[in-house]
Formats: structure tokens, sequence, C-alpha cells
């Protein structure tokens, strides 16, 4: 292996640790400090100007980095099994049906859908807590999809995850030291003698008090056991975390603290982030780029600036129209949305064609036709709809007939040959199809 | 929908305070004894509200939100906890109030909507059984079929789908959303003039939330109710709430119409609420700001303003007087009905030129 944890020993962890103590987060010496998150947490000197510049704007995206883990038409089948006596298989859940992405390196990509989508299955096949039933996952040359569980625990070091609860996600028999110092067991990377400066630097980057290693979870508070479940993902320097809703489980003002330790983390070290959460406002501070899934498919991916401001898919057009938004406060009752009829469809027998076509006002017959292909619609921007168009200007005709070589009502046209390339790389091309004009462009 | 009889005592009561607020908390103090010492939940706590009004309640984990609620409802063990002051549900004293004369309210003339569907729901009893048990306490010469019948209206009104089936599923059979609906089903199957949601939609997705929300505000039309509530997502105060109070360390810091709190926030922890979260349609360049610190405990509160030792703004009070003198809850320069508990001496000045050029900076170009 070529990484040695040790060999970043020597950073300083000024900048993010800096952070944390000036946020009252830590405080060091005398004994009386204290883990359960009291009023004895002395902001001291603190002035509003020195927390503003810690507090982080949103992520910004760099269209130029190397893509460092490539997903490709990803696929995770779970079987239904009947009851009785033998179990047969008697279906199966498309949890995750098809998907690919690319996560920039030292970027951030988010993963929004209701719940039921697929995103934390997602997550889960990445770290490979599940092996996927079908696609490639290409990481550093390996395809994690294909790898057995023992070539791949040395990949496991580089990519790590951040649980949702900071309550069950730690053992409570264990104390904190034991639970951020045990990847360095289980991989074997330091001599037993330099666990605990390992373990103490670590705790200090996310911002707790290094003397605090040999604690157990029920002395800290919320944020604070998410810093130490933030640590362990941090253990072995990974090159990918996947974060699976990071703070739905904390308080407000806890969780601006966990997103600005985590922009830090991810400026220092140049980790790159699958940041998996339904909080449509927190993804869009902390991922400059986002996909939109429901029932197991991205329906629309692209930068920030985009889906939040001019999303084409009527699925993203209804989620960000259900958000409840603060400046209603200055107009006052409730905010014009777009109303979803019924619930999401069992993902046991999804709808054929389009998956959202039971709930879409736009739907036509081509919609349980043909399934809408992730068409390149801009520079950054992928949308999978018949239909696709802004809010309000959707398309009265199919604007995907002529690259599937279908007609308006989704019936095969003889002769026709499809004529798209481009649908299915996970990154995105240099030329894409130009909604207006019906034709390939570029820059 | 047909109008059900009230019971004697609240139609009396509801005659006594017709024109008044439905629902009056004055200077309430909850306290627990722990083996630590006494913890004080709620103190000097006083607001109202109407029929027809909702209002708001923000704070952290562990700011009284619910264990105010609750007093309200009259859901502590009075063995242990120290109820004093005074909460008048429609002319009727709560505090003090025996279980029995509080069995005929709760349910009744209020009701509670929780966070957990899953957890307040019974697992072993299908939701019909359930429902019918809520009507028929409070009406003992309904029938059960005229019980069923009620719950089948109910669960038709909160936009169950096929509630004729469903009212004899159970509740792991629902989903989420569901669960949701069925429970405020049950809070408003007696029509109930109060209704309590601790926070009623965190566990939701935002298409779900947001069909809750729409369905709890048709409600609170077709029913008149005095609505109050609790969440700390501002996003639903703003659409949601007419008055907003905003809680810490046991106490209200501010309180105010929500357009007054929401635009022009007077009390530093409000100012950190607001620039503590994102929002789906700020600028990008706004910064996230948390509060620094955690909240503080109850058992040892800090002595002056208990938000002192979090705040970025005690230099510029004169001395050390937030941290020796509890602020008194005065009246802001926005109106009197806007409360604050600040030493600022000006907040407005501080918010305007410090606070949102870093968390709104598209606002400011519009005021200007």
């Amino acid at each position: 292996m070529t990484q040695d944890p040790n060999a970043r020993a020597e950073i300083e962890p000024t900048a993010v640790g800096a952070n944390a103590a000036e946020s009252g987060e830590r405080q060091l010496g005398d004994g009386t400090s204290d883990a359960y998150g009291s009023h004895e947490v002395n902001v001291g000197d603190l002035d509003f100007r020195t927390l503003v510049e810690h507090g982080h704007t949103a992520s910004e995206l760099d269209p130029d980095a190397p893509a460092v883990l490539t997903v490709d038409n990803l696929k995770m089948y779970f079987p239904v099994k009947s009851s009785g006596l033998v179990r047969r298989t008697i279906g199966h859940v498309q949890a995750v049906d098809g998907i690919s992405f690319e996560v920039p390196q030292g970027g951030s990509i988010g993963l929004v859908g209701e719940s039921g989508c697929g995103k934390s299955t997602t997550g889960r096949l990445i770290t490979r807590l599940y092996k996927p039933t079908g696609g490639s996952m290409m990481f550093d040359g390996h395809d994690l999809a294909k790898l057995s569980n023992r070539e791949m625990k040395p990949l496991r070091r580089d990519v790590q995850m951040i649980f949702q609860d900071p309550y069950t996600s730690l053992n409570p028999r264990h104390t904190v030291g034991t639970i951020v110092g045990a990847p360095l067991e289980v991989h074997n990377v330091v001599p037993k003698n330099k666990v605990i400066p390992r373990v103490q630097e670590l705790l200090e980057i996310v911002g707790l008090n290094p003397e605090h290693y040999n604690r157990y979870p029920n002395e800290f508070s919320g944020g604070q056991r998410q810093r130490i479940g933030i640590a362990r993902a941090l253990t072995l320097n990974p090159k990918v975390l996947v974060a699976d809703e990071p703070v739905s489980a904390l308080d407000v003002s806890i969780q601006a603290q966990v997103i600005n330790l985590l922009q830090d983390i991810q400026s220092e070290f140049d980790v790159a982030f699958l940041f998996i959460a339904h909080d449509l406002a927190i993804v869009r501070h902390f991922c400059p780029e986002i996909a939109v899934m429901y029932l197991g498919k991205i329906v629309e991916i692209g930068d920030r600036e985009t889906i939040y401001g001019k999303p084409h898919h009527p699925y993203t057009q209804a989620l960000l129209s259900a958000v409840p938004d603060v400046k209603q406060a200055a107009v006052g009752g409730r905010r014009e949305r777009i109303r979803l009829e019924g619930d999401v469809p069992s993902p046991i027998n999804p709808p054929s064609g389009c998956r959202f076509r039971t709930r879409c006002q736009f739907a036509q017959e081509i919609c349980a036709k043909v399934e809408p292909p992730l068409l390149q619609i801009g520079k950054r921007h992928k949308v999978a709809c018949h239909f696709a168009g802004e809010l309000g200007a959707h398309p009265a005709t199919p604007v995907t007939t002529e690259l599937l070589g279908v007609d308006d009502q989704g019936s095969p046209v003889p002769g026709a040959v499809p004529s798209n390339t481009q649908l299915t790389i996970p990154g995105y091309e240099k030329t894409w199809y130009d909604l207006r004009s019906k034709q390939t462009t570029g820059v | 929908m047909t109008s059900v009889p009230v019971t004697q005592s609240s139609a009396a009561a509801a005659a006594a305070e017709a024109d008044g607020p439905f629902l009056r908390v004055e200077d309430l103090k909850v306290t627990f004894p722990t083996e630590d010492g006494p913890v004080t939940a709620v103190q000097g706590l006083s607001y109202s509200v109407e029929k027809g009004k909702t209002l708001g309640i923000v704070g952290e984990s562990g700011s009284g939100k619910s264990v105010s609620s609750m007093a309200v409802m009259g859901l502590h063990d009075a063995k242990s906890a120290q109820i004093s002051g005074s909460i008048r549900v429609g002319g009727t004293e709560v505090v003090g109030l025996s279980e029995s004369r509080m069995r005929g309210l709760r349910g009744n003339a209020m009701a509670m909507i929780f966070q957990d569907a899953l957890a307040a729901l019974h697992p072993f009893y299908k939701i019909g059984a359930q429902l019918e048990e809520a009507y028929l306490v409070h009406h003992s010469s309904a029938s059960k079929r005229d019980a069923r019948r009620k719950a089948i209206e109910m669960l038709d009104r909160v936009g169950i789908p096929q509630p004729d089936r469903r009212v004899d599923d159970f509740p792991h059979q629902f989903s989420g959303g569901m669960r949701q609906r069925a429970m405020i089903a049950m809070g408003l199957i007696n029509d109930p003039s109060l209704l309590i949601a601790d926070e009623p939609t965190t566990a939701l997705d935002v298409t779900v939330q947001a069909q809750i929300l729409d369905l709890l505000q048709d409600l609170q039309r077709e029913f008149n109710s005095a609505v109050i509530i609790i969440t700390h997502d501002l996003g639903v105060i703003a659409e949601m709430a007419d008055d907003v109070l905003v809680m810490y360390a046991g106490r209200c810091v501010e309180f105010g119409t929500t357009k007054q709190i929401l635009t022009t926030p007077e009390m530093p922890y409000t100012w950190g609420l607001l620039s503590s979260v994102p929002d789906v349609s700020s600028s990008t360049d706004a910064r996230l700001i948390p509060i620094p610190g955690n909240p503080p405990s109850l058992l040892r509160p800090p002595p002056g303003c208990s938000f002192h030792p979090r705040c970025v703004h005690t230099g510029k009070v004169a001395g050390d007087l937030c941290s020796t003198q509890l602020p008194e809850l005065l009246p802001a320069s926005t109106g009197t009905a806007h409360l604050k508990r600040c030493h600022l001496a000006d907040p407005v000045g501080v918010y305007q030129s410090e606070v949102l050029p870093e968390i709104a900076p598209e606002l400011l170009e519009e005021t200007r």
C-alpha cells in the first residue's frame, strides 16, 4: 500500500481544528472541560466577524476535476421470497436500476429523492455493504462491483461512510479511542503504540478534545457523536466519503457546525463526497452537482444552478416547489406548489416506460411505452423525460422521438435508426442535444 | 360534516371565553426533580392562541417546547413534575385539575399530534379500533357502529384512499405519510378547539410534508381550531404560523408575528437560527454561520441571559450585563406585539449592518 496514514501526521490541524476550537466546541485544559456540551463552553473573545470567517459559503464546482469514482449502469435487485417451507424467489425489489454518474476528485455530488427511491442503497453499494446485481463502479483502476470481499479489503480504506444516526452507529460499550482507532488495527497500518496519537490527532481535526479518547459515546452530545463518526470515517485517509443523511438527526444549530466541518475536511484533505440527504436546502449548499432519483433511477442530474434554477423534469419541479421557504414570511400564506397525486409505486412492479408517469401531469401514451433516456441537454445537465422543459414551458410533443426512432405515440417508426450515441455514459459529453433546435450542439 | 354534541362543561366554558383567546398560558413554570437536583425545563412562559390562529414554537431540543405543550395537555406525571402558573383552555384552569376532569378535556377540547406516528400508534390494534376508542371515550352514548362510521369518515377526511378497507389495517401496513394522517384523524375525531402538533412533519419527505401541512390548514379552516405547531423548520413556520414564539433554555426569548420574527428579528439567538439553515432560494454567497457551542444544561443554567455563553454579540453590550442580569421580555422597535429578551441597544442596526449581509446578501440589495 502506498498510503501511510502517518504521512499526513505532519499536517497541522490548524484551519479545521482551530475552527472548532473557536466555535467553542472544544475546551482544553484544567479538567473542567465538559463533554456533555454544557454552559461551560467559553466563546470568550469570539466576536461575530471571526465566526463569520469560519462559516462557509456554498461549495463551488470544479468542472475540470477528474472523476475519482465512475458508476456505470449500477443495479441492485433484492429478491422477494415467498413464505412457506420452500422459499422461492417470487420477484425483485428494483431498489437501484441502472444509474450512472461520476464523483469528481475532491468534489461532491448530492443524491436527493423521496424515501424508498434508492439513494441510501446507492451509498451502501459504493461502500460495498451490498454486492451489486449488475453494472460497474470504477475506482482507482478497480471495478468495485466485481471484487470479492477479500480483494475488496485493501480498497475499503479509500471508501468510507458517515452514518445518519450518531446514537446507533457508535458502539456504546467501546471508548471513543477504540471506535476511532479500530480501522487502524483492522488494516494494520500503524504500530500499536502509534494508535492513540493518531486517534488524538483525528479528534483534534474534528474539533473534539483529544484527551477525551477514553470516554464513552454516551458522554457526548449528538453533534459531538457525529464528529466521532466523522473522525472514524477519516481515520484511513479515504478518497471517497459516503455521507448518508449526516445531519438530519441533529439540532438545527448543530447541523451548520457539522456541515462547516465537512466543508473544512473536504478542502483540507481533498476528499470526494457522495452526499445523500432529503433536505434539498442542505444539499444545495454542500453539493455543486446534484442527482435527483425516483424509484431507483436518476431522473435529472446537473449542476446546482440548473437543478435549482431551471429544472426540466416534472418530478424535480414538484420536489422543489414543496420545500417550505423562509422568505415566504415576508409575503405571508403558502407558496404555490405542484401537487403530486398518489404515492410512490412499488419498486417490485414499477410502471412501464417512465416510472414517474403515474403521478405526472404531462404523461402521454409514449411515456407508458418507451422509457425516456437520460439525455444530455446542456453542458452539465441531463434529464430523463419525453417532455423535458422549464416549468410552464413543457413541449406539447415528445422531444426524444428522433433520437429513439419512435413516433409521438411511442410506436417504433419502420426504418428509423435510433441516433443516440451519448445516452449512457456516466459523465458529460462535450456535445449535447439542444431541445430548441433538436440538434446536437457543442461548446 | 355533522356537528358533534360537546360536553356540558366545555360548552359553558366556550361560551365564557367566546371573545378571548382560546388558550392562555401565564407565567408557566415546570420543574422536574432529578438525582442531580431540580431541573427547571420551562419558566416564566406566557402566550395565548386565539381560535383559527396558528402559533409556531421554535427552539432546539431541550429548550422546553415540548415540555410546555405537554403541560397544556396535562401529560406530565403529577407526582414528579411541579407545575405552577396558569393554563386556561377555553376558560378552564388546567393546572391542578384532577386527572378525571383532565381526561374529559384531553382528546376532546384539545388534542395532540406527535412526531413519530409509528411509536404513537399502538402496533397491536387496528387503525380503526384506535380511532373508534378515541371517539367512544368522549361519546358514551354512541354505539360501536357510529364510532366505526365516524372513524371511516375521518380517514376519508384526511385523504386516506379506500378508507372503508384501510380502517381494518394495522399501523405497520400504512406508509409514513399515511400513519401521520391517521394520527391527525385520531386527533381531530372529536373536533378539538385546540390542536398541538409536535414536529408533525419532521420525519417526512418534502412532498408528503406539503400534503400534511395543506391538510392541517384545511382542517383548521373547517373547524376554526387554535393550532400550535412545534418545529425547528423555519420554512414550515414561515408558511404556517401567524405568530412565532422562540424558546431558549426554557424561556421565551422572542415573540412576534411571523413576519416580524423572520424579517426583522431582534434577538441574536433568532439570528443564529436563521443563519445556520441554508435556504433553497438564497444566494450561494450566503454563508452558513453556526451558533457556536451547545445548548446549556438546565441543571445549572448560566447566570444572566441564558444565551450569553454562545452569543457573539455580547461585546456590544456595556460591562458584564449579559452575564449578570437576565434581560426582561420587552417590546422591540417594530411594534408592541413584538417582544424580545436581549440587552442589545440597537439590535436592528446590528442585524442590518452585520448579520444580514452575510446570511442573505440579496435581501439587503432589495431593501436599498
